[in-house]
Formats: C-alpha cells, structure tokens, sequence
C-alpha cells in the first residue's frame, strides 16, 4: 500500500465522519407525541419498563446472552483488526503456505456451542415453559377475553357471575353489539365490554385471545408479553402485574392499513379501583342492551 | 447438431434472446442491480415517513398522485405496499437473482472449464421468465388499489383479502419461483457433469461449492411457495379457504361467502418452508464470493477448506428444518418450540466454523487491500454482527420480546445488506475485469466503500436499540406508541444514513458505466489469480476457453514454497510452476 | 451454442452414469415431489384440523359424491399408459421407429382419455351439482390437486405429441439423441402416473 493510497484512505475517512455528525445531529430532532394519556414509565434508549412478575426472567436472559454475544466479537474482532495490521502485504513480507494449526479455533467452537445449550436448555426453555404451558390457577386469576379487529382492541370481562356469555360470529355488530354476545344467554347478562384494559395488580391475568379477521400479535411491551391472535384459534396468554399505571396495549403483526393505529391503553390499579371500574362500565354496556331492546 | 457455431449471430441472437451463459449472466446481472437500486428507492421514500411521519415529502412527494401520497404526505396503504414491494424486489428480484443468475451463471462454468450451462435454452428461459415475473411485480403498482400490501410474507387472511395488487404479487412470483427451479437444475447438472479433467469435486472453488448448495435449496424449498402460492390464488380468485377459518367478521361483516375450515398456519408452515433455506440462498454465494477474493488478496490457501465445504452442506441439510423459529409467537408449545430452538442452535455452528475459517485464513498471509478484497474484508464483522444478533431471536424466551420488533430488521439486514450485498460489490469489483477486459476504478472504489461502510452502518445499527426499547416493525408512524416516541430520533438517525448512503452509491455508477469504456485495460489475470475462470481471455469468447483445460491442483495454491510465482494456478503442470524463474 | 459442443449431451457422464437432460429431468422430478408434497401435506394438514361435526367437517364417501369406479378406470387407463409409454421408448432404442411412433400415439390417446373423463364425467358433473372448489376444502384441495395433476398431464400430452410430430425430424438426424429425449419423457410420464396413484386413494378411497 503507497503513501498517497493511505492519504486516500483518511481522506475517505474524515470526508464520512463529517457526514455523519450532521446526520447524527439531525437526529436529535423530535417528532411530536401523537399519544393522548399520560403513559407511565421511563421509556428510552434501553429495555423499557417492566412491570410483570416474570418479565425480570425474560430481561435477565436478553442481557446475558448480549453479554456473550459483545464478549465473543470483541475477542473475534481484535483477531481480525489484529490480522489486518500484522500480515498486510508490504515489501518483504510473505504469505506462509502451511495452514496453522490453530487448536484454538476449535475449542472456541465447542465453547460457543456449550454456551448455546445452556442458553437454550438452561435458561430458555423454563422461562418459555413457565410463560406459555402453566397458566396459573383459573381461580385466583382475572379473566379476560381479547377480541383483536381491524384496528382495535376488544376487551370481554365475565362481569360478576364469572361466565363469560355465549358469542356468535353471526352476532357481531360494529356498534351494538362488537362481540357478538348472545342476548338470551343469562350468563351475557352482566358481561362486561371494554376498549381499555384494566387489571388489578398483583394478581395473576388470563388473556384468551381471538380474531374476528385477521392475524395480530397482543404485545404488552411493558409486560414482556407477546403473542399472535390468530382467527379460529383460542390462545391463552399469562401474566402478573406489579405496578399500578397506564400502559400500553400494541399490535405487533401488520394487520392492514391502519395496523399502525391498533392501539389500546392497558390501566393496572388496585383492586378496590378496579372494582368501581367494572361497575361503571358494565352500567354503561346494561344501557346499550336496554337501547337495543 | 449443426455444426456451424462459427457463423455470427444476429444481434437480436446475441444480446438478447443469447443462450451464452456470459451474456445471460450479464442480463441478469443489469437486470438485477436496476432492481436492487429500485428495491433502496423504496426504502428511501419510506424513511421519509418513518423519520417525519405525516409531514410533506419535500420536492418529490407530488409525482405520487393522490392515490399513494394526497398532498405529497404517503398513504398508510401506500406505506404498506413499498414495504411488501421493497422486501420482494430486493430478495427475490435483486439479490437472489445477483448472486445466483449473474455470478453464478457467469463465473460458474468458467471455473469448472465449462463451455456453457448444461442446457443453454433453459438458461435464457430462465432469464427471461425471470424478467417477466419482474414485469409484472413493477406493473403491480398500477393497479387499482396499487401494489400487494401485506408484507413480503403475505400471511393470510389479511393477503386474501387485500388489493388485487396481492393477485399480481401472487403472479409475479410464481414467475421468479419456476425460473429459480429451471435455474438450479441448470446449475447441479452443470456442476456435476461438465467438470474438466482433474477438476475433482474437492478441488472446486468454494465459490462453485456454495453455488452448487444453493442450486439444491433452490431446487427443493421453492416448490412448497409455488403450491402455496397457487392455493392463495384459489382462496383469492376461485374462493376457496385455504387459509380461512369459519366465522370471519371483516369490518363488521359476516364473510358467509366462504366455507372456511382453513388454517392461517398452514401458509406460515409453507412460507416459512421455503423461506428459511432462502436465507442460505442468500448468504451462501456471498460466502463463495468473499471466500474467493479472501483467498485470492491474503496470497495463500483457504484455511480449513475441506471444514468450509462439509458445513456448507451440513447447513443447506438443517435449513429444512428449522423453519418454525420464524413462528414461536403462534401459540407453540414447549417441546416443538424446543425442537425448533435447538436445530436454531446447531445450525449456527456450521456459520461460525464457515466465519472462522475465513477469518483464521487472514493469519500470515500477505493481505493486498485491493477495493474487492475491502468489501470482502467488511463483509466478516458485519455478517458476524448479523449472525450473532441472531441468537436472542432464536431463543424462544428472548424472543417474547424481540419477536416482529426493530431488531429482527437490524438482525437479518445485517447478514443481508452490509453481507451479502457488500459481496455482491466484492464480485463486482472482482469479476468486472473478466466481464468487460476493463478494472474499474480504484479510487472511485474506495470512496465507493468507505461511505458505503459507514452510512450503512448507520441505518442498520440504530435498530438493534429501537427493537430493544420494543418498537414493532412495519409500524407506518411509531411515534404514536409511548416507547416508539422515545427513540424516534434513532430512526431519524437511520433515515439520514439511508439517504447518505443513496448518495454513497453514485461514485459506483459513474464508474461501473464509465469504466466499461475508460477503464484501464487488463490481462487475462490482473488479479494474479489460480482458479480456471482466469485462464479465459477477457472477456471470454463464445465458448469460453481456446483449448480446453486440464487441472492439476486445488484451487488456492497460493505462496507455495518453490514455486516461481506465488500463485500456481490450476491448469499449469507442477513443472511449468516451478521450472520458470 | 450446437448441442454437440458439450459434453454427455448424448453419451453419459463415466461417473454419473447420466447424461445431461436425463439428470436434468430427475432433478425437475425431486422438485416436483417436494411441489405435490407440500400439497398433500396441506391435505393432511386440513383433514387432521378439520371438525368432527359442522359444516367445516370432512366429508364422509357420500358427501364427496366422488365414484370410485370412475377414478378406478382412470387410475387404469394411466397405468397401461405409462406401459405403453416404455414400449415405445424400447421400439426406438431396438430402431423401430414405426411402431414407436404408434406406441407414442396410443399413449397420447389414453391420456387424451384420462383428461377427457375427468373433465366430462367428474368436473362437469359437479359444477352441474354445484359443487365448485368454494364449497368446502374438501373440494378446494380435490379441485386444486386433480387440477394441478390434469396440467401436469396435458403438459406431458403435448410433448409427447411434439415428439410424434415435429420433434420426429431429430430421429432422422441422431437416432441416439430422440430416444434419450423419449426416455427423459418417460420419467416424466411415470411420475405424473405415480402423483395420480397417490391421489386416487386419499381422495376416492379414505
């Protein structure tokens, strides 16, 4: 390599570095905040708040495998920079012909491997057990159905007798009637129809998600929760929340048009709130019943 | 059976409906990079609305019409069809179609000594089914409604209820999927039969190893697409449900049109079937590619060459089958989502033996920074970036939270865009001497490069922590999402680099079209080369080769010691190697 | 490019023991198995997804109002078509190009056969009863795969009619090069046979 190829170079180099401040700065520029409530929470750069029982575990994981994964490109990195400088072509240097015979580059294979199954069986696999296949006792648990359309969030709550009412397809109103909820079933009676989530906290959740047309994926970012919504299945979903406040419920499968707009506010308070929650909207939805009848 | 391969065919013969695998390479080639430049034109115009969602396209936001962009502010539904249309163009019009129809078809045979593909008219066939499939994605747009909107995935119901731009999506690929499998039959029946003389299977360049691989993944995973493809089109055009389960209520009505019975998964089973080996599609000749020009810029053998190979197949064998990883959120229990983590884990193994081989092979040798061998160099931190982001989407626990985020996008754009399109740009720089007898300018080159290096770090980079703070992909405007509002300034970041990076490419341009006829004139090897395609004058005649060659040795006898030179190419006898001084 | 300039165009390949299109043509059939794979995948898919009761459930024998005795002849008819199939191409290997040609035809004429009863007596007779691929998945995947396999015989039809005709004059330039090209549509001929084995029972019988 001559000299003025090098000069070439950090030409090259210092010509990029002065694009990229701007940029950079451009960058800082912020674009207006559409939201409407207050969302609660610190939210920024890193993970973002997490406010489940179980959540910690899933944190704990992403950080350890980033941890491995930082660790391993380093160590490779300072190799190939390392490499780079050493046997750059120059007057009197020489390729070797002879392959090393570089052990090393073996038992950093095995290792990398070992770690994997320990990710993977060690810690993953519980946590995806725990999270996915033992739903908490249906007893002590708040249950609630999530009905997904384009582009909204239903939420069906048993209301007080703890049964949810019968639903049929052929039901469904957009404004009557968004579940399709069987007025001659008792049981529908006092059911509950919401476009907020509300919880209590510190009490195990079931979602039963479902939708009525396309796929969509129920993400509370907040509760390390995610899980498609598939039409013509019915996917339960788990978790505990632990702190009181506003969250948000998103979409995270394009869903359409306006999948980008499938928004819904997730409220977790106490128990006594939800309560008196529950109450003021079921009266509302009793008043919707009597106006159709 | 006619003899008469002396007489001069017609123009129409020669450049156009060729059956020379050069020219048809070339054709893809052209062909290709207009796609790929189309496929970032896409992605420019989106970054406009990412980074200042609703805000004015400035200058060209009112060329769009008031069907894509009233006022020059981009439509939700327009947004969604750039987004689908980008991903489709860039992999199955651009970078599969560099990778296999350009370099495979041109570099190739050449290097096994071939004098053309096995079958030559199936070879144009396959371009040109190709092109019309190309057609017919482009002419997509203009449809009422305007192009397929549903993701480059289509995942149904939302695909069988879409724009009828998704029919021609549907259309169009069927197009690309045929001339892929006319293509890889082309290729294993050329690889495996028209070898010269001593070019045994382990003393073929990794370059025709990878081809050869990828021939077998095109050959096998396309076919379940194409089926699932016609049944979308049954669902779409003859109403069938496929993939639609009784009781849909779309906007409120009862869809009794339909028989349902279907499943949505059963698409996602058949796309993700293809889907996956087609990741391997996309980064195994990349590797040949860089494997190549390593070998050739560090002066010496491969390291662990034999190693490299027995990965690659042992890849495309466990590219079958891991498949659902793309599907741990659909409701998966914990043994197949175990099952499907583990063949995850193993087959990240044969990628960092792959990774480390042509790493270790950097070590003592006599590393030339020529501008191919820059692209190749930068192609190994960035594909390991990519590969090891790779490992918390595998994860199924960490993906809970990764899953359909910004860091899936920085995850596989890491192995696509700075891997394997920078090596793409390795080959071009590479092969561009043997294509047209000209180099291509180095200066240009190396601006070329390091703008190329940085800005396209700077697009992808920024994901990784916006898919850490959870903002979900193909979101048209983030900002209405409390976490997506605080990192909106990462994507304003992103924007900016993508739109740098725009400009990065036009030093390429200039000296990919001036180069053709200005370009300094080059030798048979400028590289100082050992492998066949080398021994052919530049550019290759009809035919390729003025005698047919003979091998002697594997391909990367670099530096070997005794040699008068410290390059021994294949078809030279030992003697000649050594006697001349 | 003249075919003779590349190698195991016509002899074959010392190791491979093929030559080119004869690989070329065992390719195209793995990736069609992978093709009618994913298709009766799909079927399985449906039929272990499908409801015991309800309008979405399987179909039992009756209801697909599918006579076995119709596809029974037409799995016979494909049979001793692909038999005839052989024979030609072993006339032409002994150098008798008459009566492969005859050989040729007869094939083309059961095939003709096959597609005609399937069109006549089973689509036409069902679109009567208005039962179209809507109606359930039952008759989605009947109409789609029974489809897809008459293309794939139509598609055979016409190269073996190709091959009576116009592509007779290679038999007169290189006998050798004909007759691979007849076996290479053998190969294909058989597999198109051996799909519709398979579809016969999962769709007639189960």
């Amino acid at each position: 390599m001559n000299r003025s190829r090098i000069i070439g170079i950090a030409a090259a180099l210092l010509v990029g570095v002065c694009l990229i401040a701007p940029s950079i700065v451009l960058g800082q520029t912020e674009a207006p905040a559409v939201s409407g409530n207050a969302i609660d929470g610190d939210y920024g750069y890193g993970l973002p708040p997490m406010v489940s029982k179980d959540g910690q575990r899933v944190d704990d994981l992403i950080i350890i495998v980033h941890w491995f994964m930082s660790a391993l490109f380093m160590g490779w990195a300072i190799f190939f920079v390392y490499c780079l400088m050493r046997f750059r072509a120059r007057a009197g240097h020489k390729a070797a012909y002879d392959p090393i015979k570089a052990k090393v580059s073996k038992y950093s294979e095995i290792g990398v491997a070992a770690f994997e199954a320990f990710l993977l069986i060690g810690l993953s696999m519980p946590i995806w057990a725990a999270t996915k296949s033992e739903p908490p006792p249906e007893t002590e648990a708040t249950h609630v159905r999530v009905v997904a359309e384009q582009f909204q969030w239903n939420f069906h709550y048993p209301g007080a007798d703890g049964k949810f009412g019968k639903t049929a397809a052929d039901l469904v109103d957009t404004v009557d009637n968004p579940l399709g909820l069987d007025p001659n079933d008792p049981a529908a009676e006092d059911d509950v129809y919401a476009t907020e989530l509300h919880l209590p906290v510190n009490k195990p959740v079931i979602c039963d998600l479902t939708s009525k047309d396309v796929i969509h994926s129920f993400s509370l970012t907040v509760m390390r929760v995610k899980q498609d919504v598939i039409p013509g299945m019915r996917i339960p979903v788990w978790f505990t929340p632990v702190k009181e406040g506003r969250y948000e419920v998103a979409c995270a499968q394009l869903c359409g048009n306006n999948h980008y707009s499938m928004r819904a506010e997730m409220v977790i308070e106490d128990d006594a709130s939800f309560a008196t929650w529950l109450e003021e909207v079921g009266i509302v939805e009793e008043f919707d019943e009597d106006e159709l009848d | 059976m006619s003899g008469d391969h002396h007489h001069e065919p017609s123009f129409i013969r020669k450049y156009v409906f060729s059956v020379d695998h050069k020219v048809i390479g070339v054709q893809y080639g052209i062909t290709a990079l207009s796609f790929l430049f189309l496929g970032f034109c896409l992605m420019m115009l989106m970054r406009w609305q990412l980074a200042y969602p609703g805000e004015k396209m400035p200058y060209i936001g009112n060329i769009f019409g008031e069907a894509a962009m009233p006022g020059g502010v981009m439509l939700p539904e327009f947004y969604n069809s750039l987004g689908a249309m980008h991903g489709t163009i860039m992999i199955f019009l651009g970078v599969v179609p560099l990778l296999v129809g350009a370099f495979g078809n041109y570099v190739m045979p050449l290097q096994i000594g071939a004098p053309d593909m096995a079958f030559p008219k199936l070879n144009m066939m396959s371009y040109w089914v190709y092109f019309v499939g190309g057609v017919v994605m482009i002419t997509s747009f203009f449809v009422p409604g305007g192009a397929a909107n549903s993701g480059w995935t289509s995942y149904p119901p939302l695909s069988d209820i879409a724009t009828a731009g998704q029919t021609w999506w549907l259309f169009g690929m069927v197009c690309l999927i045929t001339s892929s499998l006319l293509g890889s039959v082309n290729f294993i029946v050329t690889i495996i039969q028209l070898r010269v003389e001593g070019l045994t299977m382990f003393r073929l360049p990794f370059f025709v190893w990878a081809q050869l691989i990828t021939s077998f993944l095109l050959l096998l995973a396309f076919p379940p697409l194409e089926a699932a493809g016609v049944l979308q089109l049954m669902d779409r055009l003859a109403g069938t449900s496929f993939f639609l389960p009784e009781g849909l209520v779309v906007s409120g009505v009862l869809q009794t049109q339909i028989s349902g019975g279907g499943s949505p998964l059963l698409w996602q089973h058949l796309f993700w079937f293809l889907a996956h080996p087609e990741v391997y599609v996309l980064i195994l000749p990349a590797l040949g590619i860089v494997a190549e020009v390593i070998a050739n810029n560090t002066r010496k053998p491969l390291w662990g060459y034999r190693a490299m190979i027995y990965s690659t197949i042992f890849l495309g064998f466990m590219s079958f089958i891991v498949w659902a990883h793309h599907m741990f959120m659909t409701g998966m229990g914990t043994k197949i989502s175990a099952f499907f983590a583990t063949t995850t884990m193993i087959i990240s193994i044969p990628s960092v033996v792959i990774l480390t081989a042509l790493v270790i092979s950097l070590y003592q040798g006599a590393i030339r920074f020529t501008v191919p061998m820059l692209f190749a160099l930068a192609f190994l931190p960035m594909f390991a970036i990519g590969g090891l982001t790779g490992l918390p989407l595998g994860l199924p626990a960490a993906d809970i939270h990764l899953h359909d985020t910004y860091y899936v996008i920085g995850h596989f754009h890491y192995v696509v865009a700075p891997g394997t399109i920078f090596a793409i740009f390795a080959g071009i720089y590479f092969w561009y001497p043997k294509v047209t007898g000209r180099m291509l300018n180095s200066t240009l080159g190396y601006i070329h490069f390091f703008f190329s290096f940085i800005f396209i770090n700077i697009v992808f980079m920024p994901m990784f922590w916006q898919g850490m703070a959870g903002v979900s992909r193909r979101l048209y405007n983030q900002t209405v999402y409390a976490h997506g509002d605080a990192v909106q300034s990462l994507t304003v970041m992103s924007s900016w680099g993508a739109w740098m990076l725009g400009l990065a490419q036009i030093p390429f341009i200039i000296n990919f079209f001036i180069s053709r006829f200005a370009g300094k004139k080059v030798s048979n090897n400028p590289w100082h080369a050992t492998t066949l395609e080398w021994l052919a004058p530049s550019p290759p005649p009809h035919g390729n080769f003025e005698t047919v060659p003979v091998v002697y040795r594997g391909p990367y006898e670099y530096s070997v010691p005794g040699a008068s030179e410290d390059f021994n190419p294949q078809h030279v006898t030992t003697e000649a190697c050594s006697s001349v001084s | 490019m003249s075919a003779e300039v590349l190698p195991y165009t016509i002899k074959p390949h010392p190791v491979t023991g093929l030559y080119n299109g004869k690989f070329g043509v065992w390719l195209f059939l793995a990736s069609e198995v992978m093709l009618f794979g994913a298709l009766f995948s799909t079927y399985i898919f449906l039929r272990i997804g499908a409801p015991e009761t309800g309008p979405a459930a399987w179909p039992s024998g009756e209801e697909t109002h599918l006579s076995w005795k119709i596809g029974g002849l037409n799995t016979l008819i494909l049979i001793l078509s692909s038999v005839t199939m052989v024979l030609a191409w072993v006339q032409f290997k002994m150098d008798n190009f008459g009566k492969g040609r005859l050989y040729l035809a007869i094939t083309a004429i059961l095939a003709i056969a096959f597609v005609a009863i399937k069109f006549k007596f089973e689509y036409a007779h069902k679109f009567h009863m208005d039962i179209v691929p809507s109606t359930s998945v039952f008759f989605a995947i009947y109409y789609t795969m029974t489809g897809l396999h008459a293309l794939h015989i139509i598609g055979g039809v016409v190269v073996i009619c190709y091959f009576i005709g116009p592509g007779a004059k290679l038999w007169d330039q290189n006998r050798e090069y004909y007759t691979n090209r007849i076996e290479c549509t053998g190969l294909y001929w058989h597999f198109v046979d051996l799909v519709w084995i398979f579809l016969f029972p999962i769709l007639y019988l189960l």
